[in-house]
């Protein structure tokens, strides 16, 4: 993701639209990230037989090459599969704008870099209206300035969000986090040590547990 | 300085670091996988030669995939390569990383969110993280229990900590008993219904009045699990002696002086009486009435003598769109009333109702009925020790007699990744947590409720109210 982004942004008006929805169970089947721009939104964009459906915008030639989405409240809630992040990226989405998000879905965003803008609804329905005018070719364009915070519709328009700028500098640059935290290990390794202390029981939880029980099990053998 | 909330309390006993004014580093203390959302964590790590930090605070399960055919334990096989692949991936990764597993024919393999706690894993004052939504559950034992991305996954494998948003604090009272027959499910499903899908989004719910008091730590449990679909980041429940009867039950391993301190600790986790909380909600469990889901997301719910609600009396222009989109789905008009509504299928089971208790009311109600004609009824136990259970106390006889299909373990049809799916149409009265289109089948049907309702359902062959059905037979 770089700190600007502009394209075709498509309309879908749906209130909570779920993570099931956005990445149905049959997409799930794997161990790689593979494959899954098939998958995005399958049942809204394809029939039972496997045919594109006219009445979803994103088979629609004036959506083509969607890099956008505007959609309802609440996107991304339910399962906190990450492969509805990857598979809108996949598709070649580059931003979501809505009035809100799920929160694990939110955070999973950031970590792939794939930019939520969240908006006011007024706004929101503001650029719903706007984007889903197909007649005048290039009305339904929307840039995006990360840094700038502002959300500019094809006829000038011009909407402000806010990101923490923590998350304004992981959607503009990405980051390793898990490289991050590890600059940090001997502070979790200190932290642990207190922990544990105070707390004994909790360490090797797991394994205490596990070996509890496969003790049990040998003796009934 | 006002007083801490119970969720404040968990989040500084597990503050690694502070990173800004927003986020800390937390510790977690268990961190809990499936087959379906670790994969790409594992292989992000080994792409960067990293390993797993803390191999013993981490517990692995295959559930989402794995059938539930009723075939003994040993002879567990996933047909599906697919799937199977998901699997044999997992045990490769625990194998590697010396991770405890409950793999497809261990006797013990069931749903993560019912195996952790009954196995004592989970105890009050832990964080305990998993890459699934429904991680919520463990607030039920005064745990901090949420969902988390499989990036995050990766991060807890190699740091065992996770860069963490603090969440605000809500705090939900609810006062009065519930009546006969209504249950904490239909309490969530009424909670859910009255503050919306997104009316806990970026809080920390706390629950507590006398209705919560007297719930079993079961049925506490349910209510955490589902807070989830109100958005809500965690869920929790003071611990009190009915968390200390569970867990002293469940876990072992603190006998002695371990548990007396334990013990000390746990009686401080609780919100001081200044601590002040970001929403407040009151509501009365007397007045709550069996609750049914009508639509395609958990809040389009009713009491079950209510009515389909009438999308012309919804001003926002969104709000009813989503309500004919959810009712064009559904196959209900405005104004239908649910009870009598007839279903195909019966789906009993789910992280959400697939403990003992529940399968105690279905066979309570089922005993000496049989499940209607052209109805499917199946019951899947929440894991194996609870199927042993149901086992031993006839529950699953009983059951079996009454026409149910008595299942293997798992997430099964709450998902439908493996092979228990609905087909198109197909009208389903469910135990889950979920009604999403296409969440148990493209174009299939989800009503959620009660065990209790989703019995009576199958018995009936259509939704009823389980407090009056009884009688008019």
């Amino acid at each position: 993701m770089n700190v600007m982004t502009e394209g075709v942004a498509a309309p879908l008006p749906y209130s909570n639209l779920d993570t099931d929805q956005i990445m149905p169970k049959q997409f799930l089947r794997i161990i790689d990230k593979a494959g899954l721009d098939k998958g995005l939104l399958y049942d809204l964009r394809f029939d039972e037989a496997g045919a594109p459906r006219p009445d979803c915008v994103l088979n629609q030639p004036a959506y083509a090459g969607a890099s956008i989405l505007v959609a309802g409240p609440n996107f991304g809630c339910g399962s906190s599969r990450e492969h509805a992040v990857w598979g809108l990226q996949q598709f070649g989405i580059r931003a979501v704008i809505a009035s809100s998000f799920g929160e694990i879905f939110y955070f999973n965003a950031l970590n792939n870099g794939l930019l939520l803008v969240t908006l006011p609804p007024a706004e929101v329905d503001a650029l719903l209206a706007k984007v889903s005018n197909t007649a005048a070719a290039g009305a339904n364009r929307v840039g995006i300035d990360v840094m700038a915070g502002q959300v500019r519709a094809a006829d000038g328009w011009i909407a402000h969000f806010e990101l923490p700028a923590r998350h304004r500098s992981m959607f503009a640059q990405g980051q390793d986090m898990v490289g991050a935290t590890l600059q940090q290990l001997p502070e979790v390794e200190r932290f642990e040590a207190r922990h544990w202390a105070r707390f004994p029981w909790m360490k090797d939880v797991a394994r205490q547990v596990r070996d509890r029980l496969d003790a049990h099990d040998n003796e009934r053998r | 300085m006002p007083g801490m909330t119970l969720y404040d309390k968990l989040v500084a006993s597990h503050e690694v670091a502070r990173i800004d004014a927003e986020h800390v580093l937390l510790y977690v203390d268990l961190h809990i996988m499936n087959e379906y959302t670790s994969p790409q964590a594992f292989s992000g790590l080994a792409a960067r030669g990293r390993d797993v930090l803390r191999p013993g605070q981490q517990m692995a399960v295959v559930d989402h995939i794995i059938p539930t055919h009723p075939v003994p334990s040993a002879l567990r096989v996933i047909a599906d390569d697919a799937s199977s692949r998901q699997a044999l991936n997992l045990k490769r990764n625990c194998d590697t990383q010396h991770i405890a597993l409950f793999d497809t024919t261990d006797p013990l393999q069931g749903i993560e969110h019912v195996i952790a706690p009954e196995h004592g894993m989970i105890l009050p004052g832990m964080v305990v993280l998993c890459g699934d939504s429904h991680t919520t559950t463990y607030g039920a034992l005064g745990a901090l229990g949420f969902g988390i991305g499989t990036s995050e996954v990766e991060h807890i494998l190699a740091t065992q900590t996770l860069v963490y948003r603090v969440a605000r604090n809500m705090r939900i009272r609810i006062g009065g008993a519930l009546p006969a027959h209504v249950s904490a499910k239909d309490l969530v499903i009424y909670l859910v219904h009255r503050i919306g899908a997104q009316g806990a989004r970026g809080h920390a719910v706390e629950f507590c009045g006398e209705a919560v008091a007297a719930l079993s730590a079961e049925a506490r449990m349910t209510l955490c699990n589902m807070t989830v679909e109100a958005g809500a980041r965690a869920a929790l429940i003071a611990p009190d002696a009915v968390t200390d009867a569970y867990v002293t039950a469940h876990a072992p391993q603190l006998r002695g002086a371990l548990l007396d301190e334990a013990r000390a600790w746990w009686a401080t986790l609780r919100s001081d009486d200044d601590a002040r909380f970001d929403v407040e909600h009151a509501f009365d469990a007397s007045r709550i009435a069996p609750f049914v889901t009508w639509g395609t997301s958990p809040d389009q719910a009713m009491p079950v003598d209510g009515a389909v609600p009438d999308p012309r009396d919804e001003p926002d222009a969104l709000a009813r769109l989503a309500l004919e989109k959810a009712m064009d789905y559904i196959g209900l008009a405005a104004g239908a009333p649910i009870a009598g509504v007839p279903i195909d299928r019966v789906f009993i089971g789910s992280c959400t109702n697939g403990r003992i208790e529940d399968l105690r009311v279905v066979a309570d109600l089922a005993r000496g009925k049989q499940v209607a004609a052209g109805v499917r009824a199946m019951v899947v136990p929440g894991s194996g020790a609870v199927r042993a259970q149901a086992e031993a106390e006839g529950l699953a006889a009983d059951l079996i007699a009454a026409g149910f299909e008595w299942r293997q373990p798992g997430c099964s049809m709450c998902l439908a990744m493996n092979d228990d799916v609905l087909r198109p149409g197909e009208r389903c009265a469910s135990t889950t947590n979920r009604n999403f289109e296409g969440r148990q089948g493209r174009a299939g049907r989800t009503h959620l409720m009660s065990p209790a309702m989703a019995a009576a359902a199958a018995l009936a062959g259509r939704i009823v109210d389980v407090r009056t059905w009884g009688d008019a037979k």
